[in-house]
């Protein structure tokens, strides 16, 4: 009998350094584990357009496609040297804390519950989104404030049509919800008349107007009625890591008020501006601090580009998705995107 | 037919009283108010050729949506390079296939050991690489060929834990009897997504960090073994359709457990339950796209990640239509394939 406890109790111990070893190992050694492996493992959607998308040729592109190549020159040194992994919104996070992938850039939005509660850091902004409306141009509505006994075509459980249900409340207006399961099916359904209204964040709204017969009879309101921050995401045990993914985000948005670009970037390496020279790592030690080599940032910038050049790509005007810079516009021109100093 | 015949059959099968005529008229006007736009829009004002959205202009299906993306919903990620050993390995699946129909019944045996031994380990270093050939991560895999590898390896890995299962259950020795009840109801009684969610997500966790099984192995193996309950209850039907007399006749003739189950009652059992067998592998086929849940392409989560390509939105009805088409095509043929195993196999005198 005395022996099989001392068994049991080998067992345990046993399991318990397992599980131990399990939780501690991804501690503080992100950075180390990438180089090691000579790729970035990065986590993206299973297609969201202008985020994170394949195209026929197998190649990734999007808005966070290109922050994990941002973070992949940053350390490596190679923007192509990345791994995506597809994830759907319910294993994203589990597959992140499980250490299958280093960062997750999946068009997740920003909540205290998710950043507090999960173990988790959000390392900063990419996109700022919100909910918004669409509606025929026949209708003669040019403003959200007066869509009154409305049909409200909307995506059933998300977040979305909680927002609805609170815009329309505090406005005192009058809406009837018509909600579907499917994008698809709740821009088909408004297309062919069922609703007036249409709505989605507003990322989604202009990518879903070029799935109606006709996208020049719908305009989208400029109201926005929520705020829907989309960020990066880290484990929330490696600061070291935190850092680099942060500053790597800022860099690119850093580089855009500069006006630096993957175009210029070489010529300008021989700048007098102070701010320039410490951005490309010509002055000071940035890298030092991130454990990077001083050239981590130029490589960002020379080989993906500033934030606004990620932007016009995959979401901007010229692009199917078709988005204005709107709320992701630099600070000093009128939106609220904001580096902190890169010195 | 002439006329007569068509007006009495008319008058039999689809007239024959006041109500069978209205449901005959009003399924008629359906028809007629469907089937017309349908072709309309899904052949004569398509589009079949062309390289980008632009080309669809006609108004009709954009069917260039699916030529242009054809190579990734059947091969996911897979590198273009390497091709060739995906379809090395489907092409020796289908000839050995096959060639069951035409070798001469001695050979057979060989045949099904190759398929579900040698097979399994020539189409596992063939598309994973290894002995030369360069490794292709699981994470690329995709497409048609994924939903077909996993289909596969299913039934390979469901059929025989099944038959055990199935045997198991009605064994006369108590330990092996309530472990098999035990563990064929706890698989049947979960739902198929649970299971790959904790083989996806949860197991990791309970594994030390440098010890990682694959993530596409685990979803595997856990579809296997939830299959595996549904096909050890379905032979067990077929089990407890012997007569007595079976089991006896064997003993008599001084055969062990296992030469009277292999050789006299299996046989019999499992030919009688072809058909539910069938419906179990058709349903694993189908049920393969619900691993989207934890991340892995198939064919339908290819179709879903092309058409929301910022340049190719809008395509959502032609995907879904292309993969119902195959979706049904292949169940279609497994179970005209299972038919033909049923007639072939059939003893009945008539």
């Amino acid at each position: 009998m005395k022996k099989i406890t001392t068994n049991s109790f080998a067992i345990l111990a046993f399991v318990a350094t397992f599980i131990f070893a399990t939780f501690s190992a991804n501690a503080n050694q992100t950075r180390e584990n990438v180089i090691k492996r000579g790729s970035l493992n990065c986590g993206v959607s299973q297609g969201v357009p202008g985020f994170s998308n394949a195209d026929a040729s197998g190649k990734w592109t999007g808005i966070d496609v290109d922050f994990c190549r941002a973070v992949a020159a940053a350390i490596l040194g190679d923007a192509n040297k990345v791994k995506f992994t597809p994830l759907s919104a319910k294993d994203r996070f589990e597959v992140l804390k499980a250490g299958d992938i280093d960062v997750l850039a999946r068009n997740t939005t920003w909540t205290l519950s998710r950043d507090g509660g999960l173990a988790l850091d959000f390392i900063g902004t990419n996109f700022y989104d919100g909910q918004g409306f669409m509606v025929r141009k026949a209708a003669n509505i040019n403003s959200a404030k007066k869509l009154n006994n409305v049909k409200v075509c909307v995506e059933t459980g998300t977040t979305t049509e909680l927002n609805l249900r609170d815009y329309f409340k505090a406005n005192k207006l009058k809406y009837e919800p018509v909600a579907f399961t499917k994008s698809d099916e709740a821009v088909a359904a408004y297309d062919s008349g069922r609703c007036d209204v249409y709505t989605t964040d507003k990322s989604g709204l202009a990518a879903n107007r070029t799935k109606t017969k006709n996208p020049a009879d719908h305009i989208i309101l400029p109201e926005t009625i929520s705020k829907e921050p989309l960020g990066p995401v880290v484990r929330g045990n490696d600061e070291n890591w935190a850092n680099i993914t942060r500053w790597t985000l800022n860099v690119m948005i850093e580089a855009e008020e500069l006006g630096i670009t993957k175009a210029n970037v070489d010529t300008l390496k021989s700048t007098d501006n102070p701010a320039i020279k410490r951005l490309l790592g010509l002055e000071g030690e940035t890298g030092k601090n991130l454990s990077l080599s001083n050239e981590w940032s130029y490589n960002i910038i020379k080989q993906v580009g500033n934030y606004g050049e990620s932007y016009e790509a995959n979401v901007g005007t010229k692009t199917p998705v078709g988005l204005g810079r709107g709320l992701n516009q630099l600070w000093t021109k009128g939106g609220i995107l904001y580096s902190p100093p890169v010195r | 037919m002439n006329k007569e015949n068509i007006k009495s059959w008319l008058k039999i099968n689809l007239f024959s009283n006041w109500y069978n005529s209205i449901i005959s008229l009003f399924v008629l006007i359906v028809i007629l108010l469907i089937i017309p736009s349908f072709l309309d829009w899904a052949i004569f004002k398509a589009t079949f050729i062309g390289k980008t959205k632009a080309d669809c202009k006609t108004g009709g299906a954009c069917w260039v949506f699916i030529s242009v993306w054809f190579e990734k919903f059947i091969y996911g990620f897979y590198p273009d390079k390497e091709l060739w050993r995906v379809n090395l390995a489907f092409i020796i699946l289908i000839l050995s296939v096959l060639s069951a129909f035409f070798v001469k019944p001695k050979i057979k045996p060989y045949i099904l050991f190759f398929l579900v031994f040698i097979f399994p380990i020539i189409g596992f270093i063939l598309i994973h690489g290894g002995f030369g050939l360069e490794n292709v991560e699981t994470r690329v895999w995709g497409g048609l060929s994924l939903t077909f590898m996993l289909t596969f390896f299913g039934i390979i890995f469901a059929f025989p834990l099944g038959v055990l299962l199935a045997l198991g259950k009605r064994s006369e020795l108590p330990v092996i009897k309530y472990f098999c009840i035990a563990f064929v109801e706890f698989w049947r009684g979960i739902p198929l997504i649970t299971v790959l969610f904790a083989a996806a997500i949860m197991f990791p966790l309970l594994l030390p960090a440098n010890f990682n099984v694959d993530k596409l192995l685990r979803v595997a193996i856990g579809l296997g073994i939830f299959e595996s309950a549904y096909v050890a209850e379905v032979i067990r039907g077929g089990l407890q359709s012997l007569p007595k007399g079976q089991y006896e006749a064997a003993k008599s003739l001084g055969m062990s457990y296992w030469k009277m189950n292999f050789l006299i009652i299996l046989p019999q059992a499992i030919k009688t339950v072809i058909p539910g067998l069938t419906n179990t592998f058709i349903a694993l086929f189908k049920d393969t796209p619900l691993i989207i849940l934890v991340g892995l392409l198939e064919l339908l989560g290819m179709v879903n990640l092309a058409k929301s390509n910022s340049y190719w939105l809008g395509m959502a009805v032609e995907g879904y239509i292309f993969v119902g088409l195959i979706f049904w095509f292949f169940s279609y043929l497994l179970s005209r394939y299972t038919q033909s195993l049923e007639k072939k196999f059939s003893t009945e005198r008539h």
